[in-house]
């Protein structure tokens, strides 16, 4: 029991341990063995499921094929590289991806501060609640669910079709997600659909700490309802707003992979085909590694000099930032 | 008083048009919800006529009975059940395992491990790099597919750590005069005193099981029985693969069955279990984001 206490004593104390040298550094680390452990079996197992694939990477310098393990295949520079810039699918697969992701930045971005703003103004918290639950649960539902929806919905028979026609606004049923011309809107509103009262969740909560002082400062001052929320609440909120920008700023080449994935046909494939969906026909239904993999490389890399990109920008403009 | 009396009129007109915003808002969000629920209640035949929009014209539950006889459909529901539960056990206890020893400032090693740890949350190798491991962990066609790979996230870890830095200490020291070791501690005491942080990461990892498709389409590729009924109705809604449904109704109780009106009660079925655990959700998340947002 007195060499246990001991021990406890020298994993409390690094000072004592440290004045141990070696020895003393060798019974904290006994010492401490099973905290060791697990936290041993955590790092192995990034190891093998974060880091493995960082190291498989390399592939795209190489010219892979199944029968060789990733060490021996054959260099081959920057071959897959060169393939992917004179690739003819490149400008479509480009102009899709920042399509998509700009629409998704510019309409979805400030909609849900929108929605927040305007659910922060209802006078009945219990509808407000109520608002609240319900703007959510579309958030949990998958996308195989929504796809399924929208695929019927957006049939030549389906819903949309017979509204807009007894509307009068369409003369003939269009088959919209065999149109190419629809796809990028039924992405980016479904998007919206899906997400905007969660979106909001994170705005909401940042409003809930603008202090009451402030607003019964503004009500003195004279303000209405819509100089309270410029001048009052949307300040209180900026810092929430700047961090949630970066995160969207550095997500512009990922498309909703999910969401396309389902929604994707052969026929709309001219404005569905991004750079996600390009990496999974070309490595997994064509099994050319070495390319996809060269290509999901150059979108990490831009993907990672956005989001430090961005979060210099807006830390010069001294607002929040990640890091 | 006249310049108070209209602004309370302007205001009363910004509440009524607001209310009436979000009335709007939640029935677009509630409607397409309604339109799956009351077709899966309306005979197929029928619904072909159209104009199910409110309430079922002539109903059923047909459909249901033939998604209960479609043994494609059970097995996937029971995939899906399995790897939820499973996964969802495995990743809470894991992560909150590794997170605990994380949390420990005396943890030699702690600092680099928190480095290695930050850095998959900024790159990773993507795609095809992940799918090349996971053939050679011989993980293609096994239902462990969907429960290793995914038993660990160092976004979770966060909120773990976050948690257990606010539990007192005393209640460690307490049991370490006891002479229990860390493992022992963590089950014994840690555990107990964190469900809610542990309902909250078990709510969304097991809506993230549940709801998760993906894995199924790329890594069964051969072995069918492996799928789980989100990739199932993928293939049905995607790749407008009916021939299983189909089947379904033919097989069926009664001729009064469409692969539609089977899609739609299958979506249903998929679908019960998230509404069902929606109020947990609830109470839940919001706590979870506050938590996350503190270290994240």
């Amino acid at each position: 029991m007195d060499a246990r206490a001991e021990a406890l004593e020298a994993q409390r104390t690094p000072a004592r341990a440290r004045r141990g040298g070696a020895a003393g550094w060798a019974r904290k680390l006994l010492a401490q063995r099973y905290l060791q452990a697990m936290a041993l079996l955590g790092v192995a197992w990034m190891l093998v499921f974060n880091y493995i694939p960082m190291y498989g990477l390399i592939i795209a310098f190489k010219e892979y094929n199944i029968i060789k393990s990733v060490g021996e295949a054959p260099w081959a520079g920057l071959t897959h590289f060169r393939e992917f810039f004179s690739d003819e699918q490149l400008p479509g697969v480009i102009r899709n991806t920042i399509g998509i992701s700009l629409l998704k930045l510019i309409v979805g971005f400030p909609l849900p501060i929108l929605f927040a703003l305007f659910l922060n103004e209802l006078r009945s918290i219990r509808f407000k609640k109520a608002v609240q639950t319900i703007s959510y649960l579309p958030h949990f539902l998958s996308w195989v669910i929504l796809g399924g929806i929208l695929t019927t919905w957006l049939s030549d028979v389906g819903v949309i079709n017979k509204v807009l026609l007894a509307l009068g606004l369409i003369r003939d049923p269009v088959d919209y997600l065999a149109s190419p011309g629809y796809f990028w809107t039924i992405v980016v509103s479904s998007d919206i659909w899906k997400e905007l009262g969660w979106s909001a969740i994170i705005y909401l909560a940042a409003m809930a700490s603008v202090s009451p002082e402030m607003y019964e400062a503004a009500t003195i001052d004279g303000a209405g309802r819509f100089q309270k929320m410029r001048y009052v609440t949307l300040p209180g909120i900026a810092g929430t707003i700047s961090i949630l920008f970066i995160l969207a700023v550095s997500g512009l080449l990922n498309s909703n992979f999910d969401q396309i994935f389902v929604m994707r046909n052969a026929l709309n494939d001219s404005t569905s085909n991004v750079i996600d969906i390009f990496v999974y026909q070309t490595g997994i239904s064509q099994s050319r590694y070495s390319y996809a993999t060269a290509v999901g490389l150059i979108k990490s890399v831009i993907t990672l000099g956005l989001l430090l990109g961005a979060n210099g920008i807006l830390k010069r403009m001294n607002q929040s930032t990640l890091f | 008083m006249f310049a108070l009396k209209r602004r309370t009129r302007g205001e009363a007109v910004f509440d009524g048009v607001n209310v009436l915003l979000m009335l709007v808002i939640c029935f677009v969000t509630i409607y397409p919800v309604w339109y799956v629920l009351v077709n899966s209640l309306n005979s197929g035949q029928d619904a072909m006529r159209g104009g199910i929009y409110w309430l079922p014209r002539v109903f059923t539950l047909d459909n249901y009975a033939a998604v209960v006889d479609n043994p494609g459909i059970v097995t996937a529901m029971g995939i899906t059940v399995a790897k939820t539960l499973a996964g969802t056990v495995l990743h809470v206890f894991f992560t909150a395992m590794v997170a605990y020893a994380f949390s420990r400032r005396e943890l030699i090693g702690r600092n680099l491990y928190m480095i290695l740890g930050t850095v998959t949350m900024i790159f990773n190798g993507g795609l095809i790099p992940t799918f090349l491991l996971i053939r050679d962990l011989q993980l293609l066609d096994n239902f462990f597919v969907y429960i290793i790979p995914a038993m660990f996230s160092f976004f979770d870890l966060i909120i773990f750590v976050s948690f257990f830095r606010e539990l007192p200490q005393g209640l460690e020291e307490a049991a370490k005069i006891d002479g229990a070791n860390d493992l022992v501690l963590f089950l014994r005491v840690v555990i107990p005193v964190s469900l809610p942080v542990v309902a909250t990461i078990a709510l969304f990892h097991g809506v993230w099981q549940w709801n998760d498709y993906f894995a199924g389409v790329i890594y069964i590729t051969q072995n069918t029985e492996l799928q789980p009924i989100q990739t199932f109705l993928y293939r049905v809604v995607a790749q407008n693969d009916t021939s299983q449904m189909v089947t379904a109704a033919a097989g069926g109780i009664t001729k009064s069955v469409t692969s539609n009106s089977v899609k739609m009660a299958t979506m249903v079925v998929t679908t019960l279990p998230i509404v069902l655990a929606y109020p947990f959700l609830q109470r839940y998340f919001v706590k979870g984001l506050m938590i996350g947002s503190i270290k994240g």
